[in-house]
């Protein structure tokens, strides 16, 4: 049996790289001995993702794209397909949960500095994953045709008219129509299940490649390389990605599963936020809901959209607010230039970083909830004292990064 | 069946009167069971009788009805009036040209009126009607203002009238039964809460097996849990 098979292993091995690809992304990756909590979300993101190909093939089965079918086709996958419920509740659960996942994995970035050099490109990289993502999101959302998927989109696609001189040319380009209509339906159809999927997967499978090029960061934010044994090369630090860390990510994917399952079968709707009330009416084109709210992973940005009140300079406070609402994400991209810090790790860090990385969180959060509100204007002042100390913890970090009272780091990582 | 048809006709004047939003009332909170069977037997009975000549149901198939205990016989019998077959979908007898010219806005679907409104919404309009003779059905309504729809029950419920007392910030709007009907206060509570129970039901009609399924996957993933940190714990000995 085992000549058969190393037998076999050589055969595969002359033809195809199976056995190094095998080392050197698995049994021969050496990741830090050290990850924590906030090392899980890597590998759950992939899990999540391979949820979302999985369920949205076949959701894809029986969901049609027209604009006049699709809020029917959803509610018979949802009661005529055999388990379409669970399939449907997997992919919106699993869609929200994404986004849980990612905030945390880039969080978790951000606190040990993991875009630090020599990881800019993966960080990079990652940045573009979530820009996919939230494309990704966004044409999912409009496809069940409901009254949050149409008038959401509206607003969203509302945003490329605010663009000076091409904005109307380039929404009815967007849009193959000079309406949300059946014909944006069908294209955002194809970009949720063919363009956008495709492009996530090979964006994944380049992120991963860059982290195996670079090595894992850890939560002390010291290169392990740096320190190998003299006789093996490996660094003493390191332990192989597989068995240790295959067999600790399967407790962390069951943990996960649990809370996933718990949201699944019991809170599918999670208060509205997962799945919103309003999306339950069709869509009606004559029709604007009182109060028009995105998902709950893109209010902090659609309250820095509607931040801004006045026009400024030349431009329209609209357009301001787009600029903004652009600006708001694509500046995580500045993260490995911003950071003038001697250490990367918040656990050498000084208290400036410490209190500014709290402020972010917590205008993150703040503006997250405006978001969900209809706007009045304590919520608006609130709103625009929040997004200035969201811009502030990227603006100013160049400066409080510099002058930060750090700590040595250690050689060895800690516990 | 042929009272709505009257009303209906009645109606055929009703000039537009759209839905407009619900206003701020304090909703009630309608005590409903959704494992309580019989409720939901009865909900679907006031259904088919009393809402299904105008709104569908369409995305809901009457065999459907099984999983609340009825046989195929029973279905046949006590729901299907229209002469459908048992796996056909609960579309309305009436057109939606027709709903337009009678009530200015066709009448929504309520396949899934329970997940956008919330069954406290639906058993607090259903007993909010009162008369008013400025709108065009003579009725309106206190959970949402000028709605299109008349009061479709008011033989059971009565008519009630609206007492307002106060003004301004104090202004305190109160429904009081004019003229009784054919049921009493609590009953036609307990009726109208049997609805808004059906349509929770039909809102997602597999949500009970869905939590059955639930705990058992629950269950399932604390032993893989034991199991897989059990398998953690083995291997990372020789980590220190």
């Amino acid at each position: 049996m085992s000549t058969l098979y190393s037998s076999m292993i050589e055969w595969i091995d002359k033809r195809f790289p199976l056995t190094s690809n095998w080392k050197a992304h698995l049994s021969e990756y050496y990741a830090p001995k050290n990850f924590n909590f906030w090392y899980y979300f890597g590998s759950l993101a992939l899990l999540v993702l391979v949820n979302q190909l999985l369920t949205g093939i076949f959701l894809t089965m029986n969901y049609k794209p027209d604009a006049s079918q699709a809020f029917a086709s959803v509610e018979y996958i949802m009661r005529d397909v055999d388990f379409g419920w669970l399939i449907r509740y997997m992919h919106s659960t699993g869609a929200s949960m994404f986004f849980v996942v990612v905030y945390l994995h880039m969080f978790r970035g951000m606190m040990y500095g993991s875009y630090r050099k020599p990881r800019e490109l993966l960080w990079l990289v990652g940045m573009a994953i979530f820009f996919v993502l939230m494309s990704l999101a966004f044409t999912g959302y409009i496809l069940p045709w409901g009254q949050m998927s149409y008038w959401g989109a509206q607003v969203i696609v509302s945003m490329f008219g605010a663009i000076p001189v091409i904005g109307d040319t380039l929404t009815q380009w967007i849009l193959g129509d000079f309406t949300l209509s059946d014909a944006a339906l069908n294209r955002f159809f194809a970009y949720h299940v063919v363009t956008l999927p495709v492009l996530l997967v090979v964006l994944v499978f380049v992120h991963v490649l860059a982290l195996h090029e670079v090595g894992s960061n850890n939560p002390d934010g010291i290169e392990i390389k740096a320190n190998k044994n003299p006789k093996t090369g490996i660094p003493v630090d390191g332990i192989p990605f597989h068995p240790y860390y295959s067999v600790k990510d399967i407790v962390g994917v069951v943990v996960f599963l649990m809370v996933f399952c718990g949201i699944i079968f019991f809170a599918p709707e999670m208060g509205g936020y997962f799945l919103e009330f309003n999306n339950f009416i069709p869509a009606n084109t004559l029709q604007t809901p009182d109060h028009i709210a995105p998902v709950w992973y893109f209010t902090p940005y659609y309250s820095m959209l509607r931040a801004v009140t006045v026009n400024f300079l030349w431009i329209d406070a609209k357009l301001w607010g787009v600029i903004l609402m652009a600006a708001s994400v694509v500046v995580f991209c500045f993260l490995p230039w911003l950071d003038r810090s001697p250490v990367k790790s918040i656990r050498y860090k000084g208290p400036y970083f410490k209190i500014a990385l709290t402020l972010f969180v917590i205008s993150f959060f703040v503006l997250g909830w405006l978001g969900t509100k209809s706007p009045t204007p304590l919520y608006t002042l609130l709103a625009q004292i929040f997004t200035v100390i969201y811009f502030a913890f990227f603006v100013l970090m160049p400066w409080y990064s510099k002058i930060d009272k750090t700590k040595p780091e250690p050689k060895r990582v800690q516990k | 069946m042929k009272k709505i048809k009257i009303l209906a006709i009645i109606l055929c004047m009703a000039p537009l009167s759209l839905f407009a939003a619900g206003s701020g009332v304090e909703l009630d909170k309608a005590l409903i069971d959704t494992n309580d069977q019989a409720s939901i037997q009865r909900g679907a009975k006031t259904f088919v009788n009393y809402c299904l000549t105008c709104h569908g149901a369409s995305f809901m198939r009457y065999n459907r009805h099984r999983d609340i205990g009825l046989s195929n016989e029973e279905i046949l019998d006590q729901l299907v009036y229209t002469g459908q077959k048992s796996g056909d979908l609960m579309v309305s007898a009436m057109r939606k040209k027709e709903g337009e010219g009678w009530f200015g806005v066709v009448p929504p679907d309520l396949s899934v009126i329970a997940r956008s409104r919330g069954a406290d919404w639906l058993y607090s309009y259903l007993r909010a009607f009162y008369r008013d003779e400025a709108t065009t059905t003579g009725w309106n309504n206190l959970v949402f203002d000028r709605a299109a729809m008349p009061h479709v029950l008011y033989q059971l419920q009565g008519e009630q009238k609206l007492v307002v007392k106060g003004s301004g910030k104090d202004e305190t709007k109160n429904l009081i039964l004019e003229k009784p009907g054919m049921m009493m206060a609590v009953e036609y509570d307990r009726y109208v809460a049997d609805l808004a129970n059906y349509l929770v039901y039909i809102g997602e009609p597999h949500a009970k097996k869905r939590e059955e399924i639930g705990i058992m996957v629950m269950i399932f993933l604390l032993g893989m849990l034991v199991l897989a940190y059990a398998l953690k714990h083995e291997y990372w000995r020789d980590i220190h």
